[in-house]
């Protein structure tokens, strides 16, 4: 490997790694707040890429707003499926995560019907230029992400932490009756979690919309490293995803490009066993009694 | 008094049973050839379906199954095509196989909980599935494998022709619904119910629960494998794609539609889904909407399926038959 594709697959690697984050985070935090695991989050991601290429390929409006409506997208669809389908089968945990397994196949022929089934045109970047470091060429629109996901996850954290809304959050994850009892509106907090959940998901997805071939199953190709992450860094742990979404982001670019595709999910699949072997729990999860 | 009455339907239904059993023995001779081979899928769905029910009474929703399925074919195709092994050995052979898989799979797994063990068995499974994708040699890579041996020629029976091999695939599939029925009759099928009502309560009255969560997943992985081995006898082919996150969908939309409380359920969500998902053929392109919107659909305002809207619908019906004579 020479030092220049090491740089150029370091700087692939981060920029996965924040992608991979930005969606983990999401599904995790939905995950501890309802305890509801959603397959189709994958698909958030997807109708996010299909928002940009809607807007901003297709109907001409600037990258930027096409992203934005991908976030408000994501965010719309989190709170439908929230009202939808969490929230009548609240506690019933294997109906939830099954009832987002049959949503799959209903945003994915949502998006096939309406913007064809197939590969969709490439869209063109906003950005064509490349940014040169140590005589490797990075473009530039594959590292756009790492801004994004260091401050929407940072911000996610703080508020988390310093906001009383964030705070009610994390109480409805640790004891949802005792929440309650504080006065805390569970529903409410589900819906906020649903919300940030879906655009998180939709703003990596119109991010990277014009660096993946976008195809109404590109969803059911993202969820399982997400899944991944999610599971091996603790079920409902913010820190832990964005650390699983790390390690996986350069487990997988690096066996991508030394090996392929194929072996990297493989690779990232064995390591995920072994590591839920040592640690059922996952990196960073808490040991539930 | 309606426990027992309800009870008496049950074993009531004996007498169904021999009218669609003489049923299923006559529609071959009468069917289009076509029409032969959707049935023969059908039976394969069912074993898949009911072995797959087996192990959500233990609550291990795991999405392995349809990849043991898988495993299933490849063993059995592969044992009979390079070995030479008789297609009739073969196909225990490959459920052996599947049971022995699905057993190592869930080994590491089991102090996983909830979430973490679905999604595990799931990553798993795809592990499974790209190792068949990624070694040409010997699972033949996307291709997969082709002239895979059809079933011999016994006392002058062929069965690599149509009806024989019906009546075979039937056999099979009545022999494991009979041993999965007994299976739940047993003490084994009453421990496998108590782990899924109250685990701390199961294993406070000294059951297993690991050792029991693993019988689950070998038994049913076995049964898995079988339907694996017959589809592929039949097909001739096999290759990764059969085995998909696709299939797996449809399966836990047969179970969840079809509804787990009792053994008729799965069989009742693959008669009736798997009949849909054919006549809807000319509408291709939406049917998957369809599906994932039934299941949504069943999940939410008929949790027991279809199976629990049938006996609710026959607990009323008695109800009026009893109190009918009262009133005239």
């Amino acid at each position: 490997m020479s030092s220049q594709l090491l740089i150029q697959t370091i700087a692939n690697a981060i920029a996965a790694s924040g992608m991979l984050a930005l969606i983990a985070v999401g599904l995790t935090l939905a995950f501890g707040v309802m305890q509801m695991a959603n397959l189709a989050h994958g698909h958030f991601f997807m109708m996010g890429a299909y928002t940009v290429y809607a807007l901003y390929a297709l109907g001409g409006w600037p990258f930027w707003w096409a992203v934005a409506a991908a976030v408000a997208v994501g965010a719309v669809i989190g709170l439908i499926v929230e009202r939808g389908i969490f929230r009548p089968l609240q506690g019933d945990v294997v109906s939830g995560f099954i009832a987002t397994a049959g949503l799959m196949f209903v945003f994915e022929v949502l998006v096939g019907e309406l913007w064809g089934w197939g590969l969709s045109r490439p869209i063109p970047s906003p950005y064509m230029r490349a940014v040169r470091f140590m005589g490797a060429a990075v473009a530039f629109q594959r590292v756009l992400v790492i801004p994004f996901a260091v401050v929407s996850i940072g911000g996610l954290m703080f508020f988390m932490r310093r906001f009383r809304l964030g705070r009610a959050l994390r109480a409805v994850a640790q004891d949802p009756e005792a929440a309650a009892l504080q006065g805390i509106n569970i529903n409410r907090m589900t819906a906020l979690a649903m919300a940030i959940a879906g655009a998180y998901a939709g703003l990596a997805g119109g991010l990277m919309s014009t660096i993946y071939a976008i195809t109404p199953s590109l969803g059911g190709h993202i969820i399982l490293p997400a899944l991944i992450v999610v599971v091996v860094g603790g079920m409902g742990s913010i820190g832990g995803a964005t650390l699983a979404a790390v390690i996986f982001g350069f487990v997988m670019t690096f066996v991508t490009t030394l090996v392929d595709g194929v072996t990297a999910v493989m690779v990232s699949v064995t390591v995920m066993a072994v590591v839920l072997a040592i640690r059922p729990q996952g990196l960073m999860g808490r040991v539930i009694a | 008094m309606s426990s027992h009455s309800m009870k008496k339907y049950k074993i009531g239904g004996l007498a169904p049973l021999i009218l669609v059993l003489s049923g299923l023995c006559l529609v071959p001779f009468f069917l289009r050839a076509y029409l032969v081979e959707v049935a023969m899928m059908y039976f394969i769905y069912i074993i898949l379906a009911q072995s797959y029910r087996l192990i959500v009474t233990v609550h291990d929703w795991q999405l392995y199954h349809i990849v043991l399925y898988g495993v299933g074919a490849y063993t059995s195709g592969m044992l009979a095509k390079n070995l030479g092994v008789p297609v009739f050995v073969a196909i225990p052979l490959g459920g052996a196989m599947a049971g022995l898989v699905g057993m190592a799979i869930t080994l590491p797994l089991l102090r996983t909980k909830g979430w973490g063990f679905y999604i595990a068995t799931y990553g798993l499974a795809e592990l499974i599935r790209l190792t068949w994708l990624k070694f040409r040699n010997p699972f033949g890579g996307s291709t997969g494998i082709i002239d895979i041996p059809w079933p011999p020629v016994i006392a002058g029976i062929d069965f690599s022709d149509r009806i024989p091999y019906y009546f075979f695939s039937l056999g099979v599939m009545l022999l494991v619904m009979l041993m999965l029925y007994r299976i739940e009759k047993s003490r084994i099928g009453d421990s496998f119910k108590a782990i899924s009502m109250d685990p701390e309560l199961a294993a406070s009255t000294g059951i297993n629960i690991p050792r029991h969560r693993l019988m689950a997943c070998s038994i049913g992985g076995f049964f898995a494998g079988v339907a694996g081995g017959l589809l592929v006898h039949r097909l001739g082919a096999v290759d990764p794609k059969l085995f998909n996150i696709t299939t797996t969908l449809y399966l836990l939309i047969w179970v969840v539609v079809g509804g787990t409380n009792t053994f008729w359920g799965p069989i009742i969500g693959v008669s009736v889904m798997h009949t849909l998902f054919e006549l809807s053929r000319p509408l291709i392109e939406i049917r998957p909407m369809f599906f994932g919107l039934s299941m949504v659909l069943v999940l939410i305002f008929l949790p027991g399926g279809l199976e629990g809207l049938i006996s609710k619908a026959i607990t009323r019906l008695q109800k009026r038959d009893r109190v009918a004579p009262v009133e005239t």
